[in-house]
């Protein structure tokens, strides 16, 4: 950021050559972004192997997560997974994986059934509360060589993940009756600014429903308001929850980073990543003030159906990515670097697409060609 | 009717809806031939209960920092708009609906208005019947909008995903909508607000309020005058030649409008 209001006009134009003496057309520009990790000093130790928790839940999770421990161990990266099994009809979730996420701070984990309409509440909201995970994380962007209808879509949606409309505070007043409690507070909006400054996003939008919810959102709202005062260089604004969905379909690209209570978020950060590819492709995580959950960025049909299962064919990608997110969480950018590269490279090949990015490709096969990528 | 945002008395529209007890509010969204947006085969119908929900309008401060909102979901009001959407379903010779909801998590409330809308289901068996968890529901929505029919559920969710679904075929400017209440009372309305940044320049696009009127001259069972005006609109629109700026035209509101005049 400039300190000088004003430069002197002669060292204005001196500036403004200079800079367009850089950018000559000469020097091709390189297809992959420049990775410069080399620059990443450790301390010594840094580079001993970290343990990492490993829930491959249900339905396609065990697919996805093997594909994640096939390239880990390619890239011979530091870390080791301690694998732990939790289903969906379980009625809570074992109290040693819950130990082991406490001690290793990071885990990695595919999607848990949640039996609808009844029965045990779901068992992923119960690993956010228990680890008061608040803030879930979805990078929705557009990949390049993947066609979707929409283009310039880099989004990340920043969702409030332990209260809202998700507190299970549930009861039935008379029968035929019932009620749900919302609560609302303020940590989110810290979390989602403090993430747009350390990763250089422009501007931050609230979404909310304040016109007719006023109270809860119109808290949600103030502390987004207050926190933005404290960070004048990123752009603020306010958008409602309906407008906001339109916007997506229509003009997805003013959106950078939003900022959402539990039950909008889950519908704009699927909103958002299916335009932009699909739950198939999007990373995405959950953290704390203490500790990282890492899984698919958008939950929708996170086991998967029958189908898929059989015929082997679960899309790896959004793990394979999410993936690269823990590895950057844990501080070993230049494995992520050469993780994200190489997924990124079969996707603009597209010669090995799983069914839902419009190929027919078996999870394996998605897997050998990442791994053969790898530099 | 403008509400304010975050502070002051209740939004008017919500009172008039409750007083009145319009409880289905009925949103036909389709692509409109001629204008191109990136989705060409969206034709559904979204049902959204008007009443209760979210919406209800009960919250309270517990302390300074927390608040609490109450979301109501009676058996009553369920059983009420589930019958509308089957019933429109029938009489508009649509074969499938669909109820969106979040059962998952909101097991009681949603739970709730599954149980009603199963009920329901059964009286119609000639309509095929499925139920959709509400995220799903949007990723489907823009990826494959063609997989809907009709679309019944609670009140927030109806809220987005009907605007959503305006989203596709060309925004707020396009879609009508009429608020069905019991006794045959019928409300039609346009779905967007009250645009306070254009209002009063000749800008606005007619279009939602126009087509809003056609549902309400089918739901008084003038379909031939219906169909008059709905085909001037649309043919007018495939023209091009006189569009408002939301659909990327310069015509101004009263140009518009005598253009679809003369096309009658």
């Amino acid at each position: 950021m400039a300190r000088r209001a004003a430069t002197l006009p002669i060292l204005r134009r001196l500036a403004d050559t200079a800079a367009s003496v850089r950018l000559s057309p000469l020097l091709p520009k390189p297809d992959v972004p420049n990775a410069r990790s080399v620059t990443y000093m450790p301390r010594p130790g840094d580079g001993a192997p970290r343990a990492v928790t490993l829930i491959p839940g249900d339905g396609i999770g065990p697919m996805v997560t093997g594909a994640v421990e096939q390239v880990m161990s390619a890239m011979h990266a530091p870390v080791y997974f301690e694998k732990y099994d939790v289903h969906g009809d379980m009625k809570r979730v074992p109290e040693e994986v819950i130990e082991s996420i406490k001690k290793n701070k990071v885990c990695l984990k595919g999607g848990l059934k949640t039996p609808v309409g009844g029965g045990v509440s779901s068992l992923n909201v119960q690993l956010r509360k228990e680890l008061d995970l608040y803030a879930s994380l979805v990078n929705c962007f557009n990949l390049p060589g993947l066609p979707t209808r929409h283009e310039g879509v880099d989004i990340v949606v920043i969702r409030e993940n332990t209260e809202g409309e998700y507190s299970g505070l549930e009861h039935e007043v008379v029968p035929g009756v019932v009620e749900s409690l919302k609560f609302c507070s303020e940590r989110i909006a810290k979390y989602a600014f403090e993430y747009a400054y350390l990763n250089n996003r422009k501007k931050v939008t609230a979404v909310h429903k304040a016109n007719i919810m006023k109270l809860a959102d119109g808290l949600f709202l103030e502390s987004c308001r207050e926190v933005a005062t404290k960070y004048p260089s990123i752009k603020y604004n306010e958008i409602i929850v309906d407008n906001c969905c339109m916007q997506l379909v229509s003009k997805p690209e003013q959106f950078d980073v939003m900022v959402t209570p539990n039950l909008y978020g889950n519908l704009v950060a699927n909103t958002a990543a299916g335009i932009a590819g699909g739950t198939g492709v999007m990373p995405g995580g959950n953290v704390g003030a203490d500790h990282a959950v890492f899984e698919q960025g958008a939950s929708a049909g996170n086991v998967g159906n029958e189908k898929i299962l059989d015929q082997k064919k679960a899309n790896p990608v959004a793990l394979l990515l999410s993936s690269a997110m823990m590895l950057r969480h844990l501080q070993f950018p230049s494995f992520a670097d050469r993780l994200e590269t190489a997924v990124k490279r079969i996707i603009m090949e597209g010669k090995v697409r799983t069914k839902d990015l419009g190929g027919d490709s078996t999870t394996q096969e998605v897997v050998d060609a990442v791994i053969s990528n790898l530099d | 009717m403008a509400t304010p945002i975050g502070k002051g008395h209740r939004s008017l529209n919500l009172t008039l809806r409750k007083e009145l007890n319009l409880y289905a509010n009925v949103r036909p969204c389709y692509s409109l031939p001629g204008y191109k947006t990136r989705y060409d085969d969206v034709n559904l119908v979204t049902i959204r209960e008007n009443t209760e929900g979210e919406y209800s309008g009960l919250e309270h401060q517990v302390v300074r920092g927390v608040v609490e909102s109450l979301k109501i979901i009676t058996r009553a009001a369920s059983l009420r708009v589930a019958e509308y959407a089957f019933h429109y379903a029938k009489t508009n010779g649509r074969d499938r609906v669909s109820v969106i909801h979040k059962a998952n998590i909101m097991q009681k409330t949603d739970g709730l208005f599954l149980k009603c809308c199963r009920e329901v289901a059964e009286k119609y068996p000639e309509i095929t019947y499925e139920e959709v968890v509400i995220d799903n529901c949007c990723m489907m929505l823009v990826k494959n909008p063609a997989l809907f029919d009709v679309l019944v559920m609670p009140n927030l969710y109806g809220d987005i995903i009907s605007d959503l679904s305006a989203g596709l075929v060309g925004g707020l400017g396009l879609t009508p909508s009429c608020n069905i209440g019991e006794g045959g009372i019928a409300l039609a309305e346009a779905v967007h607000g009250s645009a306070p940044d254009i209002a009063g320049k000749n800008l606005a696009n007619p279009t939602a309020l126009l087509m809003s009127s056609v549902m309400m001259l089918r739901h008084l069972n003038f379909s031939d005058k219906a169909e008059q005006i709905q085909n001037a609109i649309v043919s007018t629109i495939a023209e091009g030649k006189y569009r408002t700026a939301d659909l990327g035209g310069s015509s101004s509101t009263t140009e518009f409008t005598n253009a679809i005049c003369n096309n009658l």
